[in-house]
């Protein structure tokens, strides 16, 4: 009992963070959750004991999520999925100059199909493995890297126009010494 | 140039999720310094990812809500085995301390019959007289609507007057709902439900900690009223009566003996609304 408070606690933020990234609803997304920590309560004992927790609490979540939004698709109502976003929305440009404004990406987010929404926020977003991605989604890592580049292509269509896109955009001067300079090390 | 494996696509995919060991993320460094096109596309991906990380983040660094505490989640399963064991026949007499902590209560109202046989204690028995089959019908569809925590409810509270006005016309009876606010409990909504004797009318209700009852309603074969009798199935309980034909059926996770009294208090109310 004491190793399943210390091992799911500490990830109960995380699982916050990727339900809402997935539903948007603030209410729903901790219904998901809730719902989640009390399967992981009533089946601690069935997991995997080599198993990672947090790719386990993440399958749990996921399929929840999956089905909660299909079950809204079936329904007819919520749009959580790529179809209910307004276009003109998503493509008016940020009014700061230096920055991708969330709202601005969790609009673009929204546009993605699920199945690549999901694994750009379990590798992007919350940390996992190309392997533990593949595991909570039950497909091949293959498949992971190939939503994943399509992911990020689509997002990157649908945030084109905004400044920083813009400013991507813009030479290979401005960006090359940037990768030199190191921000896209290793950050631990 | 780099005379290794030629760079992939995965390799920009793992670039940007910093993913790469030093040797192979230093070759695809020379390969976007002379590849200005890769090289900005990179780039984009990786600004991408750090405004998703950066618009999710707050929601990490959120105070967890209360009804997400993992030790209060623990304790409320414990108190749910514990209720269900003391809620067993022969068993149910300790059932009285807990009663304020029972989850889930389903309340199933059932259209009235008459001339039912009057058994008390139904505890677990399979029998086929209309009161216990009514039971029968509000526990299986508690334990699939109850458990569903994402749309328990067809229709919400808000949607009182709809509902009742939907369910009335597919049960060609009027329908209420009893207000159990008093004892706690709030309603939730209701849904229209299949039963072996055709559709039925289920409400939700819950208490501040989430615990669930419901209350089915349809009218039974007979007019006439039936006494409330109480039933027991493992961890649900129900009280079920009839008045002038309507039957109805409380259940809920908790002993038919903790339910008995909004049970009463659910057929005091209907007797003046319907």
């Amino acid at each position: 009992m004491n190793d399943m408070m210390l091992l799911i606690e500490p990830l109960i933020p995380q699982l916050r963070r990727y339900a809402r990234a997935l539903v948007k609803d603030h209410a729903t997304a901790d219904d998901l959750v809730q719902d989640c920590l009390e399967r992981a309560i009533t089946r601690w004992h069935q997991r995997r004991q080599d198993g990672d927790a947090r790719t386990w609490l993440f399958t749990i979540l996921h399929n929840l999520a999956v089905s909660h939004m299909r079950q809204n698709r079936r329904r007819g109502s919520h749009v959580t999925l790529d179809d209910g976003v307004d276009e003109a929305m998503i493509a008016r440009p940020a009014t700061q100059e230096d920055a991708l404004h969330h709202a601005d990406v969790m609009q673009a987010l929204q546009t993605l199909p699920e199945e690549q929404r999901s694994v750009l926020l379990l590798v992007s977003v919350e940390d996992l493995t190309y392997a533990e991605a593949a595991r909570v989604l039950d497909i091949p890592i293959g498949t992971v890297m190939s939503r994943l580049a399509r992911a990020r292509e689509k997002l990157l269509q649908k945030m084109e126009g905004t400044p920083a896109q813009e400013a991507a955009k813009g030479g290979a001067t401005i960006h090359r010494p940037v990768f030199g300079a190191g921000i896209f090390r290793r950050v631990k | 140039m780099n005379a290794g494996r030629p760079i992939t696509e995965e390799d920009f995919q793992a670039y940007v999720d910093h993913a790469l060991d030093e040797r192979r993320r230093a070759e695809v460094d020379e390969y976007l310094s002379t590849h200005p096109d890769a090289a900005r596309r990179v780039a984009a991906y990786a600004a991408q990812r750090e405004a998703l990380r950066a618009a999710l983040a707050p929601i990490a660094e959120e105070p967890v809500p209360h009804r997400l505490n993992l030790a209060r989640l623990v304790e409320a399963r414990q108190h749910r085995q514990a209720r269900s064991w003391l809620s067993t026949p022969g068993a149910a007499v300790g059932a009285g301390p807990w009663r304020n902590i029972a989850a889930a209560v389903a309340l199933v109202l059932v259209g009235g019959a008459g001339g039912w046989s009057m058994h008390g204690i139904a505890a677990g028995k399979a029998s086929l007289n209309p009161e216990t089959m009514l039971t029968q019908e509000a526990m299986d569809n508690y334990r699939v609507y109850a458990a569903d925590a994402v749309r328990p409810v067809e229709m919400h509270a808000g949607e009182q007057e709809q509902l009742l006005r939907w369910v009335s016309q597919r049960l060609d009876r009027k329908v209420a709902v009893p207000d159990l606010s008093a004892s706690g409990y709030r309603f939730m909504g209701g849904r229209l439900v299949a039963t072996a004797h055709g559709p039925g009318a289920m409400f939700f209700y819950d208490d501040s900690s989430g615990n669930r009852i419901a209350m089915l309603v349809r009218p039974m074969k007979q007019d006439g009223d039936a006494p409330m009798t109480e039933h027991q199935k493992d961890d649900v309980g129900g009280v079920t009566w009839c008045n002038r034909g309507m039957g109805y059926s409380l259940v809920a996770d908790a002993s038919a003996q903790a339910l008995h009294p909004l049970a009463d208090e659910a057929r005091r109310q209907l007797r003046t609304k319907i």
